[in-house]
């Protein structure tokens, strides 16, 4: 389910509605700081739960482009393949 | 026009939003003057002092006064230049001389602040093709160190050598330097780094270990070098780094290592270089701190048994406190509103701590963090307690 955007996308939002305050309807558009009001710390620590799942790690300064939930798959989902 | 100031909105509304619920600013809180270590005038009343790093009480050691006193009145108050400029005085050199011997290590340089050691050294170290492994609970000046670097970033789990060790293997094929950074003693919540298991790291993965002991130089160790003396791991550490305002009382910044590469730093740390020199007074003084914490070991007996009073008269009258015992002692609270209505009561009740808020503080939690001094008074400190009693009592806590 990890091998592909969508299935990276899928498992992020799961891990995020195991959160009871993060909005139920979120989806892949969704923007990590607008829509979810993370500040820059959560969202810092949330990827690294994502981290562990993956097994990759993010540098700081890829997250400054991130701004949905399909553009953080979309990042792990390329440093996955770079690290296999 | 575009608004220079839109940007800050977000910003605007939680302070004033923050300040709107408080009686005071706990931002702008004015200490009119010290009466002496521990106490000092706020709001026209003799307030204690628990949130001034002043561990060792030095900001008022009367060898320092009159050191600062003497080379004011014969040199001046200040150098007026760069320390690659105009703006080194033998003193200046003296005083890196002592650090590296106090430390034992082959050279040392000695920055304008705290702040800037850690961008000074860390962003003259690493660059773009490096890649940089920071506790996630870095102080600010190691994040913006790291930004002005240009050097990958990556987080590892706080004070977790397992995680640390997991990040350093997945950069097994990255052809950088890695540099790896932790603090002594961490300045919210008082929790000190496992800097042995760091060097049992960064030796088996060949990378380098930078050490930010600026709030436990003076503290720690047999001698006051920190944790890693403490935990007899100093040969392990590539770069130590540390503030003089804390337990020595004044100001500026120091690395010391045995790297002789060091010595090309003072020609590329841009903080280092592009800043004026501490003033010769100021250098004055932290020698003769420096001194006064080298002849009075009894200091930081003293401070490890008031660290250990505090933390646990905190813990016995039912506050969450961190569980490492160490001078800065942080009582964990859950909301904002809490912590500012807490901070307050403190105050109106004679007992200063630092009210610190997300996000920086770890958890999303605010913290009163508190910090001891060896100059606290065992009623002092007792006082203290009760009154964080009392208060909590009145909050339901």
């Amino acid at each position: 389910m990890t091998d592909s955007v969508a299935g990276i996308s899928g498992m992020i939002i799961e891990k995020l509605l195991a959160n009871p305050k993060v909005p139920r309807d979120i989806d892949g558009n969704s923007k990590i700081v607008e829509d979810l009001a993370f500040d820059s710390l959560a969202v810092m620590n949330f990827v690294m739960e994502i981290e562990d799942e993956l097994d990759v790690s993010v540098p700081l300064d890829k997250l400054a482009d991130i701004r949905t939930i399909n553009d953080l798959a979309a990042c792990l989902h390329t440093l996955k393949v770079a690290h296999a | 026009m575009t608004d220079i100031f839109a940007k800050h909105a977000g910003l605007r509304e939680a302070y004033e939003g923050l300040t709107a619920a408080s009686p005071r600013n706990p931002f702008e809180v004015v200490i009119e003057r010290p009466i002496s270590a521990s106490v000092g005038i706020i709001e026209g009343r003799e307030t204690l002092l628990f949130g001034t790093n002043n561990y060792l009480g030095l900001s008022q050691s009367k060898k320092a006064i009159d050191a600062a006193v003497e080379t004011a009145e014969t040199m001046g108050v200040g150098t007026t230049g760069s320390r690659i400029a105009n703006g080194t005085f033998g003193l200046h050199r003296k005083l890196e001389a002592k650090l590296a011997e106090f430390f034992r290590r082959k050279h040392c340089m000695v920055f304008s602040t705290g702040y800037q050691a850690n961008l000074g050294t860390i962003s003259a170290l690493v660059n773009k093709d490096d890649v940089l492994l920071l506790d996630a609970d870095s102080h600010a000046s190691i994040y913006d160190g790291a930004k002005l670097s240009g050097a990958q970033v990556i987080r590892f789990r706080h004070n977790d050598p397992v995680d640390l060790e997991k990040r350093l293997a997945r950069l097994k094929d990255h052809p950088g330097a890695k540099l790896i950074v932790a603090e002594g003693i961490y300045s919210m919540t008082g929790n000190v780094a496992p800097l042995d298991k760091f060097v049992d790291i960064k030796t088996r993965y060949g990378a380098y270990l930078m050490a930010d002991e600026a709030h436990s130089f003076g503290v720690l160790g047999d001698h006051g070098r920190g944790v890693a003396e403490m935990q007899g791991c100093e040969d392990g550490i590539d770069f130590v780094v540390g503030t003089f305002s804390k337990s020595l009382g004044t100001v500026g910044g120091y690395c010391v290592t045995d790297h002789d590469g060091v010595d090309l730093m003072r020609l590329c740390s841009r903080p280092y270089m592009f800043t004026a020199s501490l003033p010769p007074e100021i250098i004055a003084a932290t020698m003769a701190a420096l001194e006064d914490m080298q002849e009075r070991p009894e200091l930081r007996i003293k401070l490890q048994e008031n660290a250990a009073r505090l933390h646990a008269g905190l813990q016995k009258v039912g506050l969450k406190t961190g569980e490492h015992v160490s001078p800065v002692v942080a009582v964990t609270l859950e909301t904002v509103d809490q912590a500012v209505g807490f901070w307050n009561a403190l105050l109106e009740n004679g007992v200063y701590v630092n009210l610190s808020l997300p996000p920086a503080t770890p958890d999303n939690r605010p913290l009163l963090r508190c910090s001891v001094m060896a100059a606290h008074s065992p009623e002092e400190i007792d006082r203290a307690v009760a009154v964080f009693g009392e208060v909590a009592r009145h909050f339901g806590l």
